[in-house]
């Protein structure tokens, strides 16, 4: 049995609700951390090594020890706004759990002097979103939330924000644009939210399985936290598998144990008789890996070696009943929908990709589109204000370069079901 | 547009994927501007529910998105009348307020009365397993409604119970290409959605997490 921090008795019947959670010891952790002083708070979130959990990974102690230190007006915004496709772990947090969330954040807020703190959670959400609002109504009324929160000097007011659909919007300067009531078009960086981030001020921007890890990490100290998992990706996480396995489903774990054990061991593999063709380790963003590399530990740096991420830990299998085109298909057409057109290359640049895609299923292409549509993966990847555009190249391209021959043989067979005649003629004319 | 069959892919000369995008403004129209809240008629209703979301942010631009989430429950959706409420209530042009809602899937800009929602996901979890065929079945079953709403949506967050629907933002699954006829059925009959399917009753799927009563 691993350690289970984020689940522990998920699935306890009221435990969304405050009796039941400070039944369980809620909001213990925020009482020991108001005792203790904010840096000594900061100091065990750093000590504990917690990388972030929506995608990036960076340091959650790094980020919060970047806020400058004084009395202007700073805030904290939980991105709740899930929305990477495959991913649905921070949704059972707040269907379940919401209080770990709130707790999470109140210590966060005493930690860097922060007393106004959002939610900003997506549209989509709507029982999550009704949840969390109940719950934060219990927590205020608990005096959990408000002007001396437990007796101490803290306050802090935390406001939940409904999104409206918009994939962008889980991009960091791009939710805090929507929060401003704007368009969510993401900002140019830097200067980095943590020095200029919503109204102007100095930001704290964490995913919610993120701040909802901080009470463990109040619980069992810093160092004792840091532990879990592996040297450079400390801890538990959970990880959503779906897609061709028996058993799809949210899972936590510790960090570096073999991925194979997470697809085959906890969601059961494909359906019998299909064998994996490729996987997804961090969402649809991620470049995909193959069956060849299930024996790769899912942790941040191992899977960054091996060409991938492990992103928001999102896992998506593929197995042998699909064509890869397909896959490509709907990642392109994906984010070509989504993207907000501020960027030249990612605008153009996902919808040309799409259109490529098209072209291969009509029967029109050649195989010289496939290093066209590699070419045009390079020249979106680095070159936008935000990585949309890279979370679509980096999986279309890994697609195209580990797939070529079936790719190749899918133009030529879709080029027979059209009549548009053999590729050899073709060629020949180039 | 379906994977098997795809149209011919126009290669020049198409434009902009956006409509509208090659006719000219009319320049002689004069500007819209912030509208008189003492000549704008708001319900009540709505002014109460904008303003208390206004007070909620040191900016009241925040409150854009949640004013015309309130409007668009009022009128069915963001309605140029809506928008000039709003816009009264929130002190903002029109034309800023339309510029937020075309940014939204969630927001509506083109003229429908009130309806039911059902957004079926068709991304990539989904889709794989099948969610393509639920998506043709809910659109032919529910030609016969006019008023449920069939749309694709992305990725909506729950691929464990792929391949699933937001109906009126109940998220149901796994579904399968029958279950459309029955959805409708419980839209008309106006009772909870496909209830064994709901995400809200679902456990789970750590193995090592169960409840204490739960002997699986």
């Amino acid at each position: 049995m691993s350690l289970k921090l984020l689940f522990d008795n998920i699935d306890e019947p009221g435990l969304g609700t405050l009796p039941v959670y400070e039944r369980r010891g809620g909001y213990g952790m925020l009482r020991k951390a108001l005792e203790m002083a904010p840096e000594d708070v900061l100091q065990n979130i750093i000590d504990s090594a917690l990388r972030g959990r929506g995608g990036a990974g960076f340091r959650m102690g790094q980020k919060a020890s970047f806020l400058p230190h004084g009395d202007m007006d700073k805030y904290l915004v939980c991105n709740a706004d899930e929305s990477e496709p495959g991913t649905f772990k921070d949704r059972e947090i707040m269907q379940k759990n919401p209080h770990m969330l709130i707790e999470g954040i109140v210590i966060a807020t005493w930690a860097t002097g922060i007393h106004l703190a959002f939610i900003y959670i997506r549209g989509e959400y709507q029982l999550q979103a009704q949840i969390l609002e109940a719950a934060i109504a219990e927590a205020q009324e608990a005096g959990y939330l408000g002007g001396n929160i437990c007796g101490s000097r803290h306050f802090l007011k935390l406001v939940l924000h409904r999104g409206a659909g918009a994939y962008i919007c889980g991009e960091e300067t791009g939710l805090l644009d929507s929060l401003e009531g704007k368009r969510g078009n993401p900002r140019l960086k830097p200067p980095f939210p943590a020095i200029e981030g919503l109204y102007r001020g100095p930001t704290l921007i964490n995913n919610v399985e993120t701040l909802a890890t901080v009470p463990s990490i109040i619980k069992m100290t810093g160092t004792e936290y840091a532990k879990v998992g592996t040297e450079t990706s400390t801890g538990t996480k959970l990880v959503s598998v779906s897609g061709d396995v028996r058993r799809p489903g949210n899972y936590e774990i510790e960090l570096g144990i073999p991925s194979r054990d997470i697809i085959y061991g906890l969601a059961g593999g494909p359906p019998e008789g299909r064998e994996i063709k490729l996987w997804f380790p961090g969402g649809s963003s991620a470049p995909v890996l193959t069956k060849d590399d299930l024996d790769l530990a899912y942790d941040f740096d191992t899977l960054a070696k091996a060409g991938s991420m492990l992103g928001s830990g999102a896992i998506i299998v593929v197995d042998d009943t699909h064509t890869v085109l397909e896959v490509m298909w709907k990642v392109a057409k994906f984010y070509a929908h989504e993207s907000c057109g501020k960027c030249v290359p990612c605008r153009e640049g996902t919808n040309w990709t799409q259109k490529m895609i098209e072209r291969i299923q009509a029967g029109e292409a050649t195989p010289m589109d496939l290093d066209i549509m590699a070419s045009v993966q390079e020249q979106i990847i680095g070159n936008c204000l935000c990585v949309l555009g890279d979370a679509m190249a980096m999986p279309i391209g890994s697609m195209v370069a580990k797939f070529r021959s079936e790719l190749e043989a899918e133009i030529e067979a879709a080029r027979e079901r059209a009549g548009a005649g053999a590729l050899e003629d073709v060629v020949g004319v180039l | 547009m379906s994977f098997d069959t795809p149209a011919p892919v126009p290669r020049f000369g198409h434009g902009s994927r956006v409509p509208g995008w090659d006719q000219a403004v009319d320049l002689t129209k004069p500007p819209a501007t912030v509208p008189d809240p003492a000549t704008t008629p708001v319900p009540e209703g709505l002014r109460a529910e904008i303003e208390a979301a206004m007070a909620k942010y040191p900016d009241r631009r925040s409150a854009a998105i949640p004013a015309l989430h309130a409007a668009q429950n009022l009128h069915g959706w963001c309605s140029p009348e809506a928008l000039e409420q709003v816009a009264a209530v929130m002190q903002l042009t029109p034309a800023y307020l339309t510029s937020v809602a075309s940014f939204y899937d969630m927001l509506e800009l083109t003229p429908r009365p009130k309806h039911d929602d059902v957004y079926v996901c068709t991304n990539i979890s989904c889709s794989l397993r099948g969610a393509d065929e639920v998506f043709e079945a809910m659109l032919a079953a529910a030609s016969e409604y006019p008023d449920v709403h069939v749309t694709s949506f992305e990725c909506l967050g729950a691929c464990d119970i792929a391949p699933m629907a937001s109906v009126n933002g109940e998220y149901v699954g796994p579904l399968e290409p029958d279950d459309a006829g029955r959805i409708l059925e419980d839209l008309a009959a106006g009772r909870g959605v496909l209830e064994h399917k709901q995400l809200r009753y679902r456990r789970c799927a750590d193995p090592e997490v169960a409840a204490p009563e739960d002997t699986r």
